[in-house]
């Protein structure tokens, strides 16, 4: 019983992570009704950066590097993210869905090589600046990393909520996302609308990347790949081009996650064991596809390409 | 200005994406056998002293989570065979040229045997590699229907030689020997008697827990639990977690640095005291950056004896560091490796791979990381397991466990764990 509050932790972690990189998968979602498989390369990036600002600077204190590092990453991030939609997307905008599809995959595939040929093929060991002091909390550990990710991804989420709800730009993006067309009728300019969502959902994935990259203390050219996949399932559980659903769905991804690959073991009578860890995420995907197409709170169906 | 040019642009990415392939890493292999099959071999006449090219072929992860260990054998066999060239040799009247054909099999072993075949159809003179099990064996069996020698410097794991190939080689202890030292030491060293193994379900990963697990019962341990992960994750919380509930004194990873690293630095989030114990696959610097602090007082083992008590072995270390930085892990055995083998050829007049192979069974060879002499089965007679620990942020060498008895002791593959 008491690892059970353990995995609930791990889970809670894991999946604060999860929901800010569905965060993005969802905005663009709903905006353009695109994929963007690139995004978990974006968050490798923005790690990627995070940890080489913070390797420049040896001796300064952490309150001093993270934040550069922070907003050197978000910067970064954020060029590549708008540069992705001008030269990837907006000329297939008006193709069949499969084009653009096909079109993130290709530039997933980029980025990561780009990544390789910059950052070299190692892994990359992320410094150890932060603290490392662990607490209790119901008979389980939590590190003060743990509690700040989770903290910190809280807040983006409430952040990126009050953007979307009392805002014009998330009065615009949430008319964009509902009817482009009529929008335009209405005065918003779509192209940039859609580039601001590129560039916020890209300014969490450097975030994401950075907290990814503290927690396991690991960054390396292949790290988006399979998060990316992750946060993909996270947000069409949730329901896909709803907000609230990508971070519920990251959430319990992470949960679901945690419990499963700590309990699998016990389940099956060692038939099936912990290294299945990954299998999790796709059977819910499959399953949410195939008896919920529409997500646990989704508003539509999600559209197949 | 806006017409979608559609079938332009979705051909073009297509065509980029089908020719990065599925197989993501795709990446430039290095100097693919350029010079095309032109098998070196066969002293030629006599006469004016002809030259030949002898190609030895080097096979190692060079991308992926092990591309630092990879790299750091390749050093080493290029150093091993620059000396050699600077050096001049000749083999049966030839002057010799050797010439090293690098390889990347990603750790993978569906692409250890592509590259292999590669390797067999460049008519290389012998190989030097794999470095995982786990790519090693299947390659092994190309290696064999070719009748090319391999002489492994890294891969542990017992199936290699219990295949029956005659080509198969390797220059340190297996896991039959480590397996059951490290258990031992986890059970009355470490005073550990609950234990719990992870493994990294690859061959080496999983046949070195396999040996440990039956060398600490036979020690009297208990085993708490046996948990997996895999070569390329990153996140342990789960099974750490089910670990802390277990309540272990010892937990034993079989498997790589890249993911004992970031293993033990979890661990201690968690708040596990248990100590952690791994293999030649976590005995490396890389290890002790990942884990950061919590690597102090953890425990490993490499085959061999320290490199600075073998006669050569800080001239070698000097020599490599000044070049190519620090040893990570196997360089010295490849370096050997690649020794063994020229002197194989010279010994047998020949660098034809039919003529010169049963002359490394009749080995006896001084090298930086052993005597080295061959059994039958193409193993290393004698070796000695060596462990080590983590002080101050460095390994730090504890004891040597013989190993086999049958050769003399001082068999000792080097550890690298050197210091910074």
């Amino acid at each position: 019983m008491d690892i059970f509050v353990q995995q609930i932790i791990n889970g809670l972690v894991l999946g604060s992570i999860y929901a800010l990189v569905a965060l993005g998968y969802t905005m663009v979602y709903g905006i353009m009704g695109l994929i963007n498989f690139a995004h978990g390369e974006v968050v490798m990036i923005g790690a990627m950066v995070a940890l080489f600002v913070i390797k420049a600077l040896p001796g300064l204190p952490a309150f001093v590097t993270i934040p550069l590092a922070l907003a050197a990453a978000a910067g970064v991030c954020m060029a590549v993210g708008f540069t992705i939609e001008r030269v990837a997307y907006r000329p297939l905008r008006r193709a069949p869905k499969l084009a653009p599809l096909i079109t993130a995959i290709g530039v997933s595939i980029i980025l990561q090589n780009l990544a390789m040929l910059i950052w070299g093929r190692n892994y990359h060991a992320f410094p150890p600046i932060l603290p490392t002091s662990d607490h209790e909390i119901f008979g389980a550990t939590i590190t003060s990393l743990q509690v700040v990710i989770i903290v910190v991804a809280a807040v983006m989420m409430a952040g990126l909520t009050l953007l979307v709800q009392r805002t014009r730009l998330g009065r615009a993006m949430r008319a964009t996302s509902e009817n482009p067309p009529i929008a335009q009728l209405m005065g918003v300019n779509i192209n940039q609308i859609i580039s601001a969502t590129f560039v916020i959902g890209s300014a969490l994935a450097a975030v994401a990347g950075l907290m990814v990259s503290a927690n396991y203390s690991i960054a390396h050219y292949y790290m988006g790949f399979m998060l990316g996949l992750k946060a993909f399932t996270a947000a069409v559980l949730g329901g896909i081009g709803n907000l609230a659903g990508a971070m519920l769905g990251g959430l319990l991804l992470g949960i679901i996650e945690a419990l499963g690959a700590g309990y699998i073991g016990d389940l099956t009578g060692g038939f099936l064991g912990s290294h299945y860890q990954d299998i999790f995420a796709f059977f819910v995907l499959i399953g949410v596809l195939i008896f919920r197409p529409s997500g646990l709170i989704g508003e539509r169906v999600a559209e197949r390409a | 200005m806006y017409t979608p040019r559609i079938s332009s642009m979705t051909l073009a990415i297509a065509a980029a994406v089908a020719l990065m392939g599925c197989s993501q890493k795709e990446e430039p292999k290095a100097a693919a056998p350029a010079a095309a099959p032109a098998p070196a071999a066969a002293p030629a006449a006599p006469a004016p002293k002809p030259e030949i090219t002898v190609k030895i072929g080097h096979v190692a992860p060079l991308t992926g989570p092990q591309a630092h260990l990879g790299k750091d054998n390749e050093n080493a066999a290029r150093m091993a065979i620059d000396e050699l060239n600077t050096k001049g040799i000749e083999i049966g009247g030839a002057k010799v040229k050797l010439e090293l054909v690098p390889e990347d099999d990603q750790a993978d072993p569906k692409q250890g045997t592509i590259v292999a075949q590669k390797l067999v159809d460049a008519k290389v003179n012998g190989v030097v590699g794999h470095l995982n099990s786990g790519t090693t064996i299947p390659a092994s069996k190309l290696y064999f229907d070719a009748g090319i020698p391999q002489i492994s410097g890294s891969a542990t794991n017992p199936k290699y030689t219990q295949q029956g190939f005659a080509t198969a080689f390797r220059v340190m202890a297996n896991d039959v020997q480590q397996g059951k030292v490290l258990g031992e030491y986890a059970a009355k060293q470490m005073a550990g008697k609950t234990v719990a193994i992870i493994d990294d379900r690859t061959a080496y990963g999983q046949g070195l827990a396999d040996e440990f697990e039956k060398g600490a019962i036979a020690a009297g341990a208990k085993i708490a639990t046996r948990e997996f992960t895999n070569d390329k994750a990153t996140d342990f919380a789960a099974i750490l977690t089910k670990i802390k509930s277990k309540k272990a004194d010892v937990i034993f990873y079989g498997g790589m640095d890249a993911q004992g690293g970031p293993m033990t630095k979890q661990m201690k989030s968690l708040g596990i005291k248990a100590k952690f114990l791994t293999g030649d696959g976590g005995c490396t610097p890389e290890y002790i950056k990942l884990a950061g602090a919590a690597s102090e007082g953890q425990y490993c083992s490499l085959p061999g004896v320290p490199l600075e008590q073998m006669p050569g072995g800080k001239a070698f270390n000097d020599a490599f560091s000044a070049k190519y930085g620090q040893i990570q892990l196997y360089a010295p055995y490849v370096y050997d490796a690649v020794m063994v083998m020229v002197d194989s050829m010279k010994r047998a007049n020949s660098a034809e791979p039919a003529k010169y192979l049963p002359e490394i069974g009749k080995t006896d060879y001084q090298g930086v990381t052993a005597k080295i002499q061959f059994d039958e089965k193409g193993d290393l007679k004698g070796g000695a397991i060596s462990l080590y620990q983590v002080k101050d942020g460095k390994w730090e060498y504890r004891e040597t466990v013989a190993g086999a008895p049958a050769a003399p002791a001082a068999e000792a593959p080097k550890a690298e764990g050197e210091k910074k």
